[in-house]
């Protein structure tokens, strides 16, 4: 038997007391030994950043395993949880602190799930963040072409880090995924 | 500014040329007028799960304390308004309980004012009130918030424009794809065939699921009235990561 499902709605302009929390963006502390800042724009279709955007990250830690433990609204003293949550600021911008996930099966790609949400975005959007060098022979990446493609790998910081701009509309539009089971 | 009797109409002209049976909100919504520029153009792309995508996060005692599902015991008072319970149960699309999953809610004040600094709408703080709660479910997908009932409160989509009175709520299933943010909102409210953002989703089934129920045997003598809702996350947990089920 399958269920409809509830609907989803906008995360809407008031969420900022709710959802937010302390070190929400912070998978591991900032400069700590392997972290690297993932970061990037909320971009709307005419090319502004999104205020009021949040982003939400699930990754496999660097041996490609995702962790299944709690601890991730009070970091301190928890072990690595694998998902975090950033609101964007006032000029559209996330960022992480994390670690950069391994590839889950040997020879496959690595990348971070991410969930998009936004006052005027009326459900949430599902991406990927391909790492550049793990994005070799990956089935999705292998069916678009070749801007489509580009906009789901990361680009290298001169530190080190990771770039990657979510555009929800206009010619650089992000990707987007549906997966079975979600219907419309 | 747009008068509320255009965009009705906007509302009704889409409607009418929908097909019936759309799950999900159209994310192109021209009456919504914030997302014009912030729905994608294309179609999103099938891809099937996999890795970090099969597996949601964990919560668990560490992260939420039982206090936070009571709204009404947060700020050293009573807060003002028709105190309600709010009670339900998360299930997956093949109607399995979502166990022992972070239920996040946020909601206005009795007076329509949320507690955020953007907030300009001149009603009355309530110091009793922040309208912020969290819960894990039980063994059984079941969630519970005692609360206040929202009021309704103004926007500015267009002139006039008035948001039904709902609860936000925020959840979380057993895949990180069926990651979910929503809002409840209580029957027979005057405002719904007013409202875009209601109103985005275009086949009526649908829409009447983020409707809460009013179960009179949740509401306690001089106490509190009840609400029943319950939340069907998307699609199944895929079978091939379906743990051993040991329960009876
Ligand atoms: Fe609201």
């Amino acid at each position: 038997m399958t269920e409809p499902a509830t609907p989803g709605q906008t995360i809407g302009p008031f969420f900022h007391e709710a959802l937010p929390y302390a070190q929400d963006r912070e998978l591991v502390p900032p400069g700590s030994m392997g972290s690297i800042r993932l970061h990037g724009y909320v971009y709307d279709g005419a090319g502004l950043g999104a205020p009021d955007a949040l982003v939400e990250i699930r990754q496999a830690d660097p041996a490609g395993v995702v962790p299944r433990v709690e601890g991730s609204l009070h970091r301190p003293g928890a072990a690595f949880t694998g998902w975090g949550r950033s609101s964007t600021d006032r000029t559209g911008h996330y960022w992480f602190s994390t670690v950069e996930p391994a590839p889950v099966r040997p020879g496959g790609p690595a990348f971070f799930a991410v969930t998009v949400f936004a006052r005027g975005l009326l459900n949430r959007l599902f991406t990927r963040v391909y790492l550049p060098e793990h994005a070799a022979g990956d089935p999705l990446l292998d069916r678009l072409d070749p801007a489509e493609r580009a906009g789901l790998i990361a680009r290298r910081d001169d530190d080190g880090g990771l770039r990657f701009d979510i555009h929800l509309q206009g010619d650089a539009e992000t990707v987007f995924l549906t997966f079975p089971g979600h219907g419309g | 500014m747009t008068e509320q009797r255009e965009i009705s109409a906007e509302i009704v002209a889409i409607h009418d040329a929908a097909q019936v049976g759309e799950p999900q909100p159209r994310l192109d919504f021209p009456p919504y007028r914030s997302s014009l520029l912030r729905h994608p153009t294309k179609r999103p792309r099938p891809v099937d799960p996999e890795g970090a995508e099969l597996v949601a996060p964990v919560f668990g005692h560490s992260d939420v304390d039982p206090l936070e599902a009571d709204l009404t015991i947060q700020s050293g008072g009573e807060p003002i308004g028709e105190r309600i319970l709010v009670r339900g149960r998360v299930l997956d699309g093949d109607g399995r309980p979502v166990r022992r999953q972070l239920v996040e809610i946020w909601q206005a004040n009795a007076a329509g004012r949320y507690v955020h600094q953007r907030d300009r709408h001149p009603a009355p703080v309530d110091p009793h009130f922040t309208g912020l709660g969290r819960c894990l479910t039980d063994d059984d997908g079941g969630y519970a918030f005692t609360t206040i009932k929202p009021g309704a409160y103004p926007w500015r989509n267009h002139r006039n424009a008035w948001r039904p009175a709902h609860i936000h709520f925020s959840l979380f299933g057993t895949d990180f794809t069926q990651r979910l943010i929503t809002q409840m909102y209580f029957p027979g409210d005057p405002l719904f065939p007013l409202d875009p953002i209601y109103q985005s989703i275009t086949d009526p089934a649908a829409r009447e699921r983020l409707v809460a129920g009013y179960d009179h045997d949740l509401s306690e003598p001089e106490w509190l009235l009840g609400y029943r809702w319950d939340i069907v996350l998307t699609g199944g947990h895929a079978t091939y990561l379906e743990p051993e089920d040991h329960d009876d």
